[in-house]
């Protein structure tokens, strides 16, 4: 276990350096950062003095290891439009995206889950092939459209749930229904298959003639050794969302780092662009890692080996 | 002794395939009753009609079938999962997967007496402990905490049989227990076996296409072929004079020390067990055996060769002279 945990941590601390790495050298190659930074009306001496300023004249590999040594302490450095440090604007925005990914994992389990294993149960039959089509259309809708669409419906004409932000907290419900759409489909599908799998194995039929409840037979049995590729990939999912969120926070107008990602964007603020990408990438990398360990605990071959 | 488990005319089809048709069997408390045959003619699929556990889209009738002197076949589902594990208990062919990977021995024993009995868990863990000694397995506290994959399939089997016993049943059902196993495992189990049934006055049902098993532990044996019971005897009778040509078939089959001579060829049965479709009439042995006559098209009477030794078969009692074994 041990062995196997450390051996799985290694490889993604390995992973977090590639994507630091590239994230610092993507900046360096699209194109010179002075001019960009200076902006269109600079004269050369502007460039100059900023090149000067940011220590853009370094060698390289000089500049590499300073923004490395920082980025690992959490400093991402200014923001050229917030006027404020990058690392204070994404640490405010972050509570908003991960109660949403949250929530839209939440909602995303609560209905695949069973979706899934009722399929399985009724494999075959109408059900089944109605959970496929469910799960189908899921996946063909866009977030944006089922975002707005819903928006209208509940926001607008019934009225029940605020359209945009979160001041309260069922202003996350509908942005969290969207996000969740995203994984349902996947979720469901690999529940039934995980499902129908373990309801024809041998020790399914052992529990049946043990006398188990039906209940028992399909969680405790069946689920349990469904579970675990599932788990994988609803860590991965999270990940998904939090990254995916760009658009939902854009459509309901949610302040959270997709929100400050899209802002930065179009404000050119490369330095606040790089560190949300650099940070979503890290979460998803510790994610995956989570999702491997949880494995292990779910999955006594794994943990015993 | 009375009759434990009573099965009369059962018939179960699956899809377009008469996997029984008509068989009868009676298991008395605390006796083996063996029931053998070729892969596919049926011994499974009666196994499972008892337990209530065929797979889905298969359709069960009888005319009776009774669990100590009650009508078990009317039963539904919630009945039947009261009675398996508690009084009725099987054990499969595949010790290497009938356990589930996720759960300790341990946690896989005590749930059977937590569900039928609530006995509290260290009460059931009590129990679990003293039956895996009961079947032959040392450190029995360190292999209740030790998940599947961590031990050999004959300790799998051993802890299957263990498992059947928590609630100590009155039938237990094997469906080729030793199959899976190397031949000197196998012994074990079956010693265990007789022994438990010695000890704990069990009923078993056990399913075999091993003749050397029967010869060894059964009281009585009944022959399937092609989803019917062709010849049913106590087993000395049925070694020393079988009547039905698939039985004397099937001992030709089997080397017994003393009886076969080196260097000369053990027999055969030439072809397979037919796949039979409802509305299928006569005998179904009848394109294998050497001995069919038009009469086997028809429908063939059950007789009695002896007292307790009934056959499926138009050929008159002791044909051909002498038994073929």
């Amino acid at each position: 276990m041990l062995r196997f945990f450390l051996r799985r941590f290694a490889v993604a601390v390995l992973v977090a350096l590639t994507v630091l790495t590239l994230a610092f050298l993507l900046t360096r190659v699209s194109g010179d950062l002075a001019v960009s930074i200076a902006g269109p009306n600079a004269t050369q001496a502007d460039v100059e003095a900023i090149r000067e300023a940011y220590g853009l004249n370094r060698p390289l590999y000089v500049q590499y290891f300073d923004w490395l040594g920082r980025a690992v302490q959490g400093d991402f450095g200014q923001s050229y439009f917030f006027r404020d440090r990058v690392a204070n604007l994404i640490a405010a925005r972050m509570p908003v995206t991960v109660t949403l990914g949250l929530v839209g994992l939440a909602i995303a389990l609560v209905v695949s889950l069973p979706l899934g294993i009722l399929a399985a149960v009724r494999e075959g039959t109408w059900i089944d092939r109605l959970v496929g089509l469910v799960a189908m259309i899921g996946q063909a809708m866009p977030s944006f459209w089922l975002g707005l669409v819903l928006m209208i419906v509940f926001g607008l004409q019934l009225g029940w749930v605020p359209i945009s932000g979160v001041e309260t907290w069922d202003g996350y419900i509908l942005p969290g229904i969207v996000l969740a759409f995203s994984a349902i489909p996947s979720l469901t599908r690999l529940t039934r298959s995980g499902m129908i799998e373990a309801l024809a194995s041998d020790y399914i039929r052992t529990a049946r003639a043990k006398g188990l409840t039906r209940l028992s037979i399909l969680v405790k049995h069946g689920f349990r050794n469904a579970a675990i590729p599932v788990v994988s990939i609803a860590a991965v999912q999270l990940g998904f969302m939090l990254g995916g969120s760009i658009v939902i926070e854009t459509v309901f107008a949610l302040h959270g780092v997709g929100f400050l990602a899209w802002e930065s964007i179009s404000k050119n603020d490369f330095p606040v662009v790089q560190a949300v990408v650099l940070v979503l990438a890290l979460i998803y990398i510790a994610l995956t890692l989570f999702a491997d360990l949880l494995n292990a605990v779910l999955d006594p071959r794994l943990r015993t080996a | 002794m009375s009759a434990l488990l009573e099965v009369a005319d059962l018939r179960v089809t699956i899809g377009s395939t008469a996997a029984v048709r008509g068989a009868s069997l009676t298991v008395n408390k605390g006796e083996t009753h063996c029931l053998v045959g070729e892969s596919g003619c049926g011994k499974s699929i009666t196994a499972l009609s008892v337990m209530g556990l065929l797979p889905r889209g298969a359709v069960r009738e009888t005319t009776a079938l009774r669990f100590a002197g009650e009508e078990i076949g009317r039963y539904g589902e919630r009945q039947m999962e009261r009675l398996r594990g508690d009084r009725m208990a099987m054990i499969f062919q595949e010790p290497m997967t009938s356990l589930n990977p996720a759960y300790t021995v341990g946690s896989q024993m005590t749930e059977v007496l937590r569900r039928h009995r609530g006995t509290p868990r260290a009460q059931a863990v009590d129990r679990a402990a003293e039956l895996l000694a009961r079947v032959g397995i040392t450190a029995p506290g360190l292999r209740l905490g030790q998940y599947p994959h961590q031990l050999s399939g004959g300790l799998r089997q051993r802890v299957m049989i263990a498992m059947a016993l928590m609630c100590d049943p009155e039938l237990l059902i094997a469906d080729e227990p030793t199959t899976a196993l190397d031949v000197t495992v196998q012994a074990q189990i079956l010693r265990l076996l007789a022994g438990l049934q010695k000890d704990l006055g069990l009923g078993i049902l056990l399913i075999t296409h091993d003749l050397g098993v029967v010869a060894r532990v059964a009281d009585r044996v009944s022959v399937m072929y092609a989803g019917e019971v062709v010849e049913s005897a106590p087993t000395a009778a049925l070694f020393a004079a079988p009547e039905h040509p698939y039985t004397r078939g099937l001992l030709t089959c089997v080397p017994v020390p003393g009886k076969v001579k080196r260097d000369e060829p053990l027999g055969s049965i030439p072809g397979v067990v037919p796949r039979i479709q409802p509305g299928f009439a006569g005998c179904g042995f009848r394109d294998r055996c050497a001995q069919a006559n038009a009469a086997c098209a028809g429908t063939i009477p059950r007789r009695e060769a002896a007292a307790g030794h009934e056959v499926l078969c138009t050929l008159p009692p002791g044909w051909g002279g002498a038994a073929a074994a």
